[in-house]
């Protein structure tokens, strides 16, 4: 296999450092500019197996809002984000949410649930 | 008319307030009110679905209603107490406050100190000049982050984003996964007001085509927005003739900055600073109306929510201070003044007594090793590049600046090759 030097930016955290990457195949062999070790695991992931945490709303019935926010619990891979936002859209969730509720186990047999971040109560009956 | 007496009242329940009430318990204040004129707590994290949240405070990645959730938490157990649909029209110069809520009508409520933080607003259409039509359309990008986050709406199926502020490229990724298309995001400057990281996990990601250097200079449709005129801009921003091109869109959001809010600390007779739009500081987070604070977006605008909660647990915490008559005081007034590369900084000035933390953008980036610092040898970091997107910290110690001589009246901030 060759060496190919690829030009980042990691998204580790809110820094995002510049990061060139060297990488043999799937195999990372160095990053440099990088300011923390995050960006070793965010090269390695994004040769391997790109992932991305992904956060969407669901449809509430009988909420205070009409939506609740939702999202992966961990990062799951690139590729599958649309196949999981397609599937949550299906979905229409009785209020009240609790945050951490499980919205959607093992989206699209990626093994990581789709959970509630937010409390969201009910709709007061109106008088 | 009922009149509430307090220890400390704090204006808005975002990042910066629920901080402010959790610190001004910490410091001993017996009776915290927060006033929030929603339904519900949390501020404008409540529609920042995304995650990115809370990395500092919290050490692991969080959505925004994640995150306040914690912080929520946290200021009932600390015993701060909450009024919600509860809006402040009128603020006095002491800071009592005027309140009105559905329930309880208009009241009063007496404090012995205050903390705004009401946050910011978005620059709208208005401000930026663009001619053409007013069609249906149009929106600033957090209008339609709570259209698609909260309301469940979605603002149009072909949008464009003008600007590139932080909440535009969430909002183009947003709309994509909702399956819109983004047809450009168009940034007026040689470089993006956002994150970089959001650059590249909002619009790499995607293939969305991102334009430094251009700009909007025709909006097209009647009723409806059909298209956009963008146009390539010289170093002076002005159109380059012959560049002009039609982009078909039913939709363009506006991500063009935001202004701190300050209808309240203007009513009160704080000053207000003609550069960050919001109130004019010492290091205790005061405004020139001693017993009124202010902490978070309402001051300067942050990149960062762990930087707008840390900011209001000090001013919160210091109010409760003033409040029991403990804040230390200071006769002396150092002025912190921006140098060459400085385009805002908070806060204005120092007392000299204590650390303090001065919070700057630059005007132009750096792209290449360069120092931060503050004259008189008080502060000197290395930093690889300094970007307007990203805010830099500015640390003075307390004792370097007792030990400042007594003819010292100003401290230099800025950025500089090296």
């Amino acid at each position: 296999m060759e060496e190919r030097l690829l030009n980042m930016i990691c998204v580790g955290c809110p820094v995002g450092c510049d990061i060139k990457v060297s990488v043999d195949g799937t195999n990372v062999l160095s990053v440099e500019g990088n300011t923390c070790p995050r960006a070793m695991e965010f090269a390695k992931a994004e040769i391997a197996n790109p992932t991305r945490v992904f956060a969407t709303t669901v449809r509430v019935s009988g909420g205070k809002l009409p939506v609740c926010p939702v999202r992966s619990r961990r990062a799951v891979p690139k590729n599958r984000l649309f196949d999981i936002s397609r599937e949550v859209a299906r979905l229409v969730v009785p209020a009240p949410v609790e945050i951490g509720q499980v919205i959607l186990a093992d989206a699209c047999g990626t093994g990581v649930d789709i959970v509630a971040t937010r409390d969201l109560k009910a709709e007061e009956e109106s008088a | 008319m009922s009149e509430m007496y307090v220890d400390v009242a704090i204006v808005g329940a975002g990042p910066a307030g629920v901080a402010a009430g959790i610190g001004a318990r910490e410091a001993g204040a017996e009776s915290v009110l927060v006033l929030e004129r929603d339904w519900d707590l949390g501020g404008i994290l409540q529609q920042c679905i995304h995650p990115g949240f809370g990395l500092h405070t919290f050490k692991e990645e969080l959505t925004g209603p994640e995150y306040m959730h914690r912080w929520i938490k946290r200021a009932h157990e600390a015993g701060v107490q909450f009024l919600v649909n509860s809006m402040v029209f009128k603020m006095e110069p002491d800071g009592g406050l005027w309140v009105m809520n559905p329930e309880k009508g208009i009241f009063r409520v007496v404090p012995k100190a205050t903390v705004l933080a009401m946050g910011c607003r978005e620059r709208p259409l208005g401000a930026i000049n663009v001619p053409g039509s007013r069609p249906a359309g149009i929106y600033t990008a957090g209008t339609a982050q709570r259209f698609v986050n909260m309301e469940g709406y979605m603002p149009g199926h072909k949008a464009v984003i003008l600007g590139s502020g932080d909440i535009g490229l969430i909002m183009a990724r947003r709309l994509i996964w909702e399956g819109a298309s983004v047809e450009g995001v168009f940034e007026i400057m040689p470089w993006a007001g956002g994150l970089r990281r959001n650059i590249a996990q909002c619009l790499d990601d995607y293939g969305i085509p991102f334009y430094l250097e251009h700009s909007v200079i025709k909006i097209h449709g009647h009723d409806r927005l059909e298209g956009i005129t963008v146009v390539k801009v010289d170093e002076n921003r002005r159109p380059i003739p012959g560049t002009d091109r039609f982009v078909a869109c039913d939709t363009m959001l506006l991500a063009v900055g935001l202004i701190p809010e300050n209808e309240l600390s203007r009513m009160a007779g704080a000053d207000i600073h003609p550069v960050t739009g919001g109130p004019v500081l010492n290091e205790f987070y005061q405004t020139t109306r001693p017993s009124i604070f202010a902490a978070g977006n309402v001051v300067i605008v942050y990149d960062l929510a762990d930087w707008v909660s840390q900011e209001g647990v000090a001013a919160g915490r210091n109010a409760a201070l003033y409040a029991a008559g403990t804040l230390r005081r200071s006769e002396r007034r150092i002025d912190i003044k921006g140098g060459k590369n400085v385009r805002l900084f908070s806060p204005q000035y120092i007392t000299g007594c204590c650390d303090a933390t001065v919070y700057f953008r630059v005007t132009h980036p750096i792209e290449k090793r360069c120092r931060v610092f503050a004259d008189h040898g008080l502060f000197e970091q290395r930093h690889r590049y300094v970007r307007p997107g990203e805010m830099n910290e500015i640390h003075l110690k307390g004792a370097a600046l007792q030990a400042l001589p007594e003819d010292v009246s100003a401290i230099v901030i800025d950025a500089e090759e090296v």
